[in-house]
This record gives C-alpha cells, sequence and structure tokens, in this order.
C-alpha cells in the first residue's frame, strides 16, 4: 500500500482510539466537580461516595488518554513532517499554549485528586478537582483552534514557495479566533460533556435495574440527566452554527455532507439515504429544500454543489461523509428525545420505576461515543483533499522519507497494544463498576468508616 | 532580527527547549531510574512502595516532555519535523514504551494474581531500561548527525544505523545516570529494609555509570570529530564536564551522610551540566548532516518566524511562573516517605 494510505490509516486508528478518553474524562471531570462540591456544600456522605466512585473510573480514562495522547503530538512529526514544517509556526503556538497552559495544570492536580484524599483539605482537594477540570477543558480548547485553523485558515500569510513554503502567523488571535473555532470547540465540550454525562446515566441505571446502591443512584442519574438535557438541547445549537461556518467557508464539505452535487441549485435536506457518486444521486427520505431552508431560511436559495469544484478539489469519500454526518445527527436527535422524555418523567414523578427506560439508559454510554466518532470523521474527511483547507494538500502533507514498511510496522504495534489497552481499560471499569461504590454487605455509613 | 538582552529570539528559544529537556531528563530520569531497579526488589511490596514513590508525580513530570515536544514543534518546526521524521523507528519504540509504563503502573495493582504482577513487573522494567536507553541513542545521533539531504529529507537506515557503538554508549549512560538519580529519590521516600537494600543498590548504580560515563567520554574524544575542535575555540567551556563530573562525586558522601535531597540535587546538577554541555556542542545546529554540513538543521533555518516566537516567549513568561506554582504544591503536598492507603497503587 502507499506510504500516504498507511500514514491517514494510522493517524486515524490512533486518533480515533485516543478520542474515547478525553471526552470522558471532561465529561466525568465536570460530573465531579458537581458531586464534590454538592458533598462539600451539604456535607452528605452519600455525595463523598459518588465523587470517589467516579473517580477510580476518571483515573483510568484520564491516565489512558494522556498516554494515547503523546502518541498523537509526535505523529505531525514522524509521518507528518511537510505538514508539520508547514503549519508549524501557527499550530506550535498553540500545542505551546497548550502543553503550559492545560496540561501542566491538569497533571499537576491530579497527582492530588487521586492521591491526596488523605494530605490536604476537602477544601482544597475540590479546587484540584476543579483544576483538572479547567484543565482538560483547556486542552480541548487549544487543539480545537489548531484543528480548525486547517479547516478555516486566519491571521497568517504564506511565506517561501515550493518546498519551503509555509504558513506564518501575522495575527495571533485572529488565528485563535478563526471562523470556526469558537463554534466547533463549544460542540466539542457539548460532545464530551454527553459522553462523560451518559457513562453516568448508564452505570446508574444498571445499578438501578440491579437493585443496588438505590439511594446515591438516582442522585447521580439525577444530576447526569439534567446536564445531559441541557447539552443536548444546546448542541443543536452549536451544531447548527458550526454547519453555518461550514457552508460559508468549507462549501465542499457542506455539499459532501448532504450529497448535493447541483453546481447551485435548491439543496435538500436528508433524514437518511444512499449516496451514488457514480449517477450523482442520493436516495433517501428528504426535505426537499430543507439544506436551503437551513443555510438561507429559504427553501430555494441556492447552495453550492459538488459539482462547482473540479473532481481532484473536493472530498473523494462522499457518502462516507454522508454517511458519518446523518448518523451523528440521528443520535443527537434520539438523545435529545430520550433525556427530555425521561425529564418529563422525572418531573411528573416515577422516572425510576420506567424498568424498559433505565434499560435503554444502560446501553446507551456508545451512542454519544459512536456521535463524537463519526462527527470528527465528517470534519476530518470532508475536509478532504486538503490537510490545510485550500493551501496544503494531504497527499503533499505526509513525510515522504518514511517507507510503507515502516509505517506497516508502526501500524501493527499501535493495533497490537491498543487492543490490550482496550480489553484492560473495559475489563478494569466493568470491574469497579461491578465492585461498586462501597461494600454493600454493610450500609453506606458502616463504609464510611472505612474511607 | 529582534533581539532580547542583546539575544536574538531563535538563540532565546534554544534556550527555552533546552530548559524544557532539561527539567524532563531530571524530574522523569528519577521516574524511570526508579523503575529501572524494579526488578532488583523482590518482595511485591517493596516494588507497589517503589511505584508509589512516583505515584503521584510522574503524570505531572510526563509534562515536561509533552511541553518540550510541543516547544519543539512550535520554535523549530523544521527540527521537529526532519528528527521525527527520520528517527522513524526509535521513536515509535520510544513511544510504545512509553504507553506500556503507564499502562503497568495503572493496571499492575488492579489484580493480586502472581502471574498478573509479574508480568506487569516486566513490562514496566524493560519500558523503563528502553526509555532512558533509546532517549540516550537519540541524543547521540543528534550529536555525531544523521544522514541529512537536500529539502531535509533523510537518506540513511532505518533502525540499526542508529544504533552505532558510540550511540550505545550514550544510551548505556543514560541509563546510567537515570538509575542513579532513581535509586537516590527511592532513597528519599523509602525506609526500612527496602532503604538499605537501596543504599546498596545505588552504589553498583554509580558504579555503572562511573564506568559507562569514562568509556564513553574517552570514546567521544578519540572517534567524534569535532569536539576538540570546538573546546580548542573556548577552552572555558571545559568547565561543564568537570562541573559535571564533581557534581557526581559529590553525591557519594551525601548518601553516607543520609543527605538525600541534597545528593538528589547534585545528581540533577549533574544532569544539567551535561546536556548544558550537548547545547554548547551543537549550538547554533540542530541536527548535523553527515552528508553535507550545508545540509544540517539549525536554529536559524528551523525557526519559526520572528513573529511567532515573539509570541511563544510571552506565552512561556506567562505560563512558567503558572507552572513552577503548580509543581511546588504538588511536590510539597507529597513530600516525605511513601504512606500506602486506600488510593495507592
Amino acid at each position: 500500500m502507499d506510504v500516504e494510505i498507511l500514514a491517514r490509516i494510522q493517524f486515524a486508528f490512533t486518533i480515533a482510539f485516543h478520542y474515547i478518553y478525553p471526552p470522558l474524562s471532561i465529561g466525568l471531570g465536570l460530573i465531579m466537580v458537581f458531586m464534590e462540591g454538592m458533598y462539600l456544600k451539604t456535607g452528605n456522605k452519600q455525595y463523598e461516595i459518588l465523587t470517589r466512585f467516579w473517580l477510580k473510573i476518571f483515573a483510568i480514562t484520564f491516565g489512558i488518554g494522556v498516554a494515547t495522547g503523546i502518541i498523537m503530538e509526535f505523529e505531525f512529526g514522524t509521518n507528518w513532517s511537510v505538514y508539520s514544517r508547514y503549519v508549524g509556526d501557527i499550530f506550535g503556538s498553540a500545542l505551546a499554549a497548550e502543553g503550559l497552559f492545560a496540561f501542566g495544570l491538569e497533571s499537576a492536580f491530579l497527582g492530588i485528586l487521586l492521591f491526596g484524599w488523605n494530605r490536604v483539605s476537602p477544601k482544597v482537594h475540590f479546587i484540584s478537582t476543579i483544576g483538572v477540570f479547567l484543565g482538560s477543558m483547556f486542552s480541548a480548547v487549544w487543539i480545537v483552534v489548531a484543528n480548525s485553523w486547517q479547516q478555516t485558515p486566519a491571521g497568517y500569510h504564506i511565506v517561501g514557495e515550493g518546498f519551503n513554503a509555509r504558513a506564518e502567523v501575522t495575527d495571533f488571535w485572529a488565528m485563535v479566533f478563526n471562523p470556526s473555532s469558537v463554534d466547533r470547540i463549544i460542540h466539542v465540550w457539548q460532545g464530551a460533556f454527553l459522553a462523560g454525562a451518559f457513562l453516568v446515566l448508564s452505570v446508574h441505571a444498571y445499578y438501578l435495574l440491579k437493585g443496588r446502591y438505590i439511594e446515591i443512584s438516582k442522585k447521580a442519574f439525577k444530576i447526569a440527566l439534567a446536564l445531559a438535557t441541557i447539552v443536548s438541547l444546546t448542541q443543536l445549537l452549536s451544531g447548527h452554527r458550526s454547519a453555518e461556518v461550514v457552508a460559508e467557508h468549507q462549501p465542499a464539505k457542506l455539499a459532501a455532507m448532504e450529497g448535493h452535487y447541483e453546481e447551485s441549485g435548491s439543496a435538500d435536506l436528508y433524514l437518511f439515504g444512499w449516496v451514488n457518486d457514480k449517477t450523482q444521486e442520493v436516495t433517501g427520505l428528504k426535505i426537499p429544500g430543507g439544506l436551503s431552508f437551513m443555510i438561507d431560511q429559504d427553501f430555494e436559495a441556492p447552495v453550492t454543489g459538488l459539482n462547482a469544484f473540479q473532481k481532484e478539489d473536493r472530498p473523494g469519500q462522499v457518502n462516507a461523509v454522508f454517511q458519518f454526518y446523518h448518523i451523528m445527527i440521528s443520535i443527537g436527535m434520539l438523545l435529545i428525545a430520550l433525556t427530555l422524555y425521561a425529564s418529563y418523567l422525572w418531573w411528573k414523578g416515577g422516572l425510576f420505576e420506567k424498568k424498559w427506560l433505565l434499560k435503554i439508559f444502560a446501553f446507551s454510554v456508545l451512542l454519544p461515543q459512536i456521535a463524537n466518532q463519526v462527527g470528527w470523521f465528517t470534519a476530518e474527511m470532508g475536509r478532504q483533499p486538503w490537510i490545510v483547507y485550500g493551501h496544503l494538500r494531504t497527499d503533499e502533507g505526509f513525510s515522504q522519507e518514511v517507507s510503507s514498511n515502516q509505517i506497516l510496522f508502526s501500524l501493527i504495534l499501535f493495533l497490537v497494544v491498543y487492543t490490550i489497552l482496550f480489553l484492560l481499560f473495559i475489563y478494569s471499569v466493568n470491574k469497579k463498576i461491578k465492585h461498586g461504590p462501597y461494600d454493600e454487605a454493610k450500609n453506606p455509613d458502616e463504609f464510611l468508616k472505612y474511607v | 532580527m529582534e533581539t532580547f538582552l542583546g539575544i536574538d529570539y531563535p538563540t532565546l528559544w534554544f534556550l527555552v527547549v533546552g530548559l524544557l529537556f532539561s527539567g524532563y531528563a531530571i524530574l522523569e530520569g528519577f521516574d524511570y531510574g526508579a523503575g529501572a531497579w524494579h526488578l532488583f526488589f523482590r518482595k511485591d511490596l517493596s516494588r507497589r512502595i517503589a511505584i508509589n514513590a512516583i505515584g503521584p508525580l510522574w503524570d505531572a513530570n510526563q509534562v515536561w516532555l509533552i511541553i518540550g515536544a510541543g516547544a519543539l514543534f512550535a520554535g523549530f518546526p523544521v527540527m521537529y519535523a526532519t528528527m521525527l521524521s527520520s528517527m522513524y523507528v526509535p521513536f515509535m519504540l520510544f513511544l510504545m514504551f512509553l504507553v506500556l509504563r503507564s499502562s503497568a503502573i495503572k493496571f499492575r495493582s488492579a489484580e493480586e494474581m502472581k502471574w498478573w504482577r509479574k508480568t506487569w513487573d516486566i513490562v514496566y522494567f524493560i519500558s523503563n531500561v528502553s526509555i532512558s536507553f533509546l532517549l540516550g541513542v537519540v541524543l547521540a545521533n543528534i550529536l555525531q548527525g544523521i544522514e541529512i539531504g537536500e529539502n531535509h529529507s533523510y537518506k540513511g537506515g532505518l533502525f540499526f544505523s542508529f544504533l552505532s557503538p558510540y550511540a550505545v554508549m550514550v544510551g548505556l549512560t543514560t541509563l546510567a545516570l537515570f538509575m542513579t538519580q532513581g535509586a537516590i529519590f527511592l532513597l528519599l521516600k523509602t525506609e526500612g529494609r527496602l532503604h538499605a537494600r537501596l543504599t546498596f543498590l545505588l552504589k553498583k548504580g554509580m558504579i555503572f555509570f562511573i564506568v559507562s560515563f569514562s568509556v564513553m567520554t574517552l570514546y567521544t574524544l578519540i572517534f567524534v570529530q569535532g569536539v576538540t575542535e570546538k573546546f580548542k575555540e573556548h577552552p572555558e567551556y571545559f568547565a561543564l564536564p568537570i562541573l559535571a563530573f564533581l557534581a557526581i562525586a559529590n553525591v557519594p558522601r551525601l548518601v553516607s551522610k543520609k543527605k538525600y535531597g541534597n545528593a538528589l540535587i547534585f545528581s540533577s546538577l549533574t544532569m544539567a551540566f551535561l546536556l548544558m554541555l550537548v547545547a554548547f556542542q551543537l549550538y547554533p545546529v540542530l541536527l548535523p548532516s553527515t552528508i553535507n554540513p550545508d545540509y544540517s538543521v539549525t536554529i536559524y533555518n528551523a525557526a519559526s518566524s520572528q513573529k511567532s516566537l515573539g509570541i511563544m516567549l510571552t506565552i512561556v513568561v506567562i505560563g512558567s511562573p503558572l507552572l513552577a506554582g503548580y509543581f511546588l504544591f504538588l511536590y510539597k503536598t507529597f513530600h516525605g516517605k511513601v504512606k500506602l492507603d486506600d488510593t495507592s497503587y
């Protein structure tokens, strides 16, 4: 296989695997801040039990997130050296800021968060929890800024020619607040909150179904449900804003997302469908003119289609982009329906009596995870054939000096090590869940004497 | 070219990167070093104490690698890209061992079974030894130079070309230095029989270091080109290897007086002096080309724009006091001997 494809497969695999964990850490972080805050405010030990329990799971997700994240940092250089030279001037400062402001904060306080219970006061511990949570939020900011710059470059100029060409910063803040970064950061944060919230919902739904830890599970479930309801609704707004930015700055991506080929005409919005790239037709259920309406509030408004671009200047995998995008949207809608209905039951009373609903929640943990993954696949595959939109092509960006055998070697290593890591993750999280927040043989108050 | 205090921006950034990697070497030096002794401890409890000695600290220490690599990418993107794509296999192995090492720390204590712990102990030990060795190998290749052709494209071999006798020697010396650092750190954090065992192990470590360091120095002086010339130009820099030697010679004295904190400072100083020596050897080159000196990566042809370097220096000025604050707080919190509790690994 050729080097470019292998480099792309390796990057996609390592980043997709990495992205299972940081969203969980961010989402769990927020929930732990809330739980520990409630403990400090009310003095109710049940919140302390919850904080300590989720901290154990957080420790695992955070650990794997860091370990697999370091690999991402180096992979830009190992496999995308031309790209790294091209964007270093811009990407670099975001990465440096991320390291100093975000990773420094989260990693230093992580030690206190995990091992400091007996060494610092509850207040200082709470501050550490907030520190780790904020650190993880900041790290999302800088990496999404860097990625957004690749999608919608701003605040730069191109210097040099041919091999020596590169982008240089002219306006730092214009680079940071490039057209897509704010909406995408919010969208990513919300995706992360949902990932964390649904893990909590899932685990406590499971306990409620099994009749274990009823009291604390109800508390945790309500906290997570409130967060999940608000976020899944507001996710619509940031998603919509993101789509508008895509429409304005990356029309080819938007066209691929809805399989819209016609050069300039009213565009439909599909609920689901299948794109045939050869015949340029989409089979599926649609709202005629829906995309036009979404962008311009007019069913007839023309939207730039794929045929407005040369074949080599538009995404190659139109159906894949279309499917990933629609899976994300469908899951988003499903999460809204699910959380709204559950919140309605909560308000009416009787939330915990519907077994079938709890069962759905127990499995729901996968939904935001899938949505996060396919959302990124939409964004990155829709950006193709560009690695820096409009400036550098993906097939120009990879390391020319690395051979396909070298990448095969590292790819196989990653596959083996990450498979083991994933199995260990599932195994140890499952074990912690089965074991539970405390030994039920003794009552919670009894348990607390031992912690 | 813009300057600050009479020093140009690329040189300032060279110092920033050097400082970050020195911090990484000193802090992760004792983490990796402690791990490289792992199989020398016989009891499971000793091994647990050794892991928990670095338990709350290693994640934070590792941040120095992340920031250092980020700083290299930011300030010298050409160096970052050329070094990593050229030394592809060594860096991939290094990264893989980093992942395995973190996994071992996280998962070792998850089960009580003997085979489980033994497996992770071996993984942990091999990862720490390999990481230390590979770091030395990379350093040696940076000092010696690699086959870089036109347009920073690498023309050399895949893996074994990086393992010259000199690289192996620097790798072993790095391992020995880290093991010395690790043993001193563990002396600071342990008590009782493990402490006694470590006193014995540290002596072996020191001998390992002195032997490998002397052999490497002799080899460098005789076989590595350019080293002696640079000293002829600037004889005052001879102070650096002498200071490094004096600093390490002071360690056994302090250990016998049971002043482990000071001993750790002096072994850290050794590392700092040696890295200054590296910086002196290289400057203003970052990665010499063995094909043609014109193809070498230097701080000037690798640097980001003046504007970008200015922004990043501002970020460093704002960020470093914060970072220093976090670290002071963290190290103050976990000061003292290891006490195992229910949150320990």
